[in-house]
């Protein structure tokens, strides 16, 4: 069992990673001083995952539908294991991912491979960030007329 | 008896060349790449997601583009190559109140927590052709506030469930794994999760005409739109191999909020009641529609009559699924040349005895002719 802290970074690594295309994972990638030889235990596998909504948002659960993922699973020769997963179908991206996810738990947080992902991570906070605020260019501010003489 | 009949099948490979010609039109004009469809068609990629019920914008994309548009063809399209795919799992229910917002409204409250942000919507233009896009050209860049919107905005019906005056909205004892009608056959009466679950990916414009239906008069409900909010929300899923959550990119949901009115018994005070809409991409009018049905069959739980057709599970979620509905209405185009024959020949005897029935006897004949 993995302390918090590690785990609670490597969650952060697996939605970035999730949420990256695949020229951005191997320009992470290339950040590496090395890729370590590795196995690949599960080849990246494309299927399904059914989303689940709760009925009013917060009451009995639901089937929404289902949704494409990719997984894959590879081990590094010194015995780390590495994974992936992600909506959608690339499978290329999914390998490199995995191997991403083995490099990151061996390498310390101040390692080239985590600011790299740092990086990646602010480019997606502030995408998401630029969505908020032309979302919020569209909020109404309401002001009351006065009609006649007070 | 069957008489096995061949011969159809040059013809039909012929069709197949020929609907390719057909699908592709005018070849002087450029053809369509499917990441047009995905990133210029959204609204119809979102469609044929929710009636395919698979969210993968590129296959809905791929789908219309080899359906020539056709909705209901390319879900189709999508339920078939769905049927190839291993499911890994289910996610964690999405959390719906932790949406990336892009729109969120309420008809119900003027000013409430997060306020009125339109987003991208048609509501408020004048349906009138813009034919700059005749001739293509740069989208003009969309403005941008100073400030990102707030990280979490209050679902409405959550604002009047602190107050007390909105039926509570809580999982059942044990938080119970949902039915999946896509592997478990369909009983009614049909519990609120496969009610849900059936109209996520029935078809809109089924849905739309029965919500409608309620709203005039047919099922008695006239509700508020409490909330719709459309955005980003993460999906989540715990792999065995690791035992916790892990985020697995984010999807766009449109979520509608109804707020009907009361009802109340001896114990419980009157209360408004809800009526709830999810649905994938933004689909706003799918998911509003649903919300009306979905309150509109929670009519048996609330001890109202169930007498109009958006009250009755049975009708709606035998009848709201258009690649089923589909499948029955086109197979008449399957030849039925044997069960033709048989009714031919039927209605000739049928005819033939009627008109020796009614054929005059010869001897009044005669009398009258004299």
């Amino acid at each position: 069992m993995q302390s918090k802290e590690p785990m609670a970074r490597r969650q952060g690594h697996f939605a970035t990673l999730a949420r990256a295309g695949l020229a951005e994972v191997e320009a992470v990638l290339a950040e590496a001083p090395a890729i370590p030889p590795f196995n690949v235990l599960k080849r990246p596998e494309t299927g399904t995952i059914m989303v689940e909504g709760r009925a009013g948002g917060a009451g009995r659960r639901f089937n929404l539908g289902e949704a494409t993922m990719t997984r894959c699973a590879i081990r590094l020769d010194d015995g780390t294991l590495g994974f992936s997963y992600a909506l959608g179908r690339d499978t290329a991206k999914a390998q490199k991912a995995a191997v991403l996810d083995a490099l990151l738990q061996k390498e310390g947080p101040d390692g080239p491979l985590h600011s790299a992902m740092l990086r990646l991570d602010e480019r997606q906070k502030q995408a998401r960030a630029q969505a908020s605020r032309k979302a919020a260019a569209t909020k109404v501010e309401f002001f009351t007329m006065v009609r006649g003489e007070g | 008896m069957y008489v096995a009949v061949k011969g159809g099948e040059a013809a039909i490979l012929a069709t197949h060349d020929l609907v390719a010609e057909a699908r592709r039109g005018d070849p002087a004009i450029a053809e369509i790449e499917v990441a047009q469809i995905r990133e210029q068609l959204g609204l119809a990629v979102a469609r044929v997601m929710n009636e395919g019920s698979l969210y993968d914008r590129d296959l809905a994309a791929l789908a219309l583009k080899q359906a020539q548009g056709d909705a209901i063809e390319a879900a189709f399209l999508i339920r078939a190559f769905r049927t190839t795919l291993p499911r890994f799992g289910s996610s964690l229910p999405v959390e719906t109140s932790r949406m990336a917002i892009r729109r969120r409204i309420s008809a119900a409250y003027k000013d409430l927590p997060g306020g009125q942000v339109l987003g991208p919507t048609y509501d408020y233009t004048h349906r009138l052709f813009d034919f700059a896009l005749m001739e293509g050209g740069n989208a003009p860049e969309a403005p941008q506030a100073r400030a990102s919107l707030a990280e979490t905005m209050p679902r409405v019906p959550d604002i009047l469930g602190a107050e007390g005056l909105m039926e509570p909205e809580t999982p059942p004892e044990g938080d119970p794994t949902p039915f999946d009608l896509t592997r478990q056959p369909v009983s009614f009466p049909a519990d609120r999760d496969v009610r849900l679950q059936a109209m996520a990916r029935s078809d809109e414009g089924f849905l739309l005409g029965l919500g409608y239906s309620v709203q005039r008069g047919f099922g008695g409900n006239h509700p508020f739109a409490g909330e719709i909010r459309m955005g980003e929300v993460s999906v989540e899923f715990v792999p065995e191999e690791l035992g916790f959550p892990v985020d697995l990119g984010e999807i766009t949901l449109t979520e509608c909020q109804m707020v009907n009115q009361f009802a109340g018994s001896k114990d419980v005070p009157p209360q408004f009641t809800r009526g709830y809409g999810l649905a994938f991409g933004h689909s706003e009018r799918k998911a509003m529609s649903m919300a009306l049905v979905d309150r509109a069959l929670k009519s048996r739980e609330f001890g109202e009559a169930a007498d109009y057709p958006a009250q009755q599970d049975e009708f709606v979620l035998y009848h709201s699924d258009n690649v089923e509905a589909a499948g029955f209405v086109e197979h008449l185009k399957l030849p039925h040349y044997v069960d033709f024959q048989g009714e031919l020949e039927l209605i000739r005897r049928i005819r033939a005895e009627r008109e020796a029935r009614l054929a005059p006897e010869p001897t009044p004949i005669q009398e009258a002719a004299e």
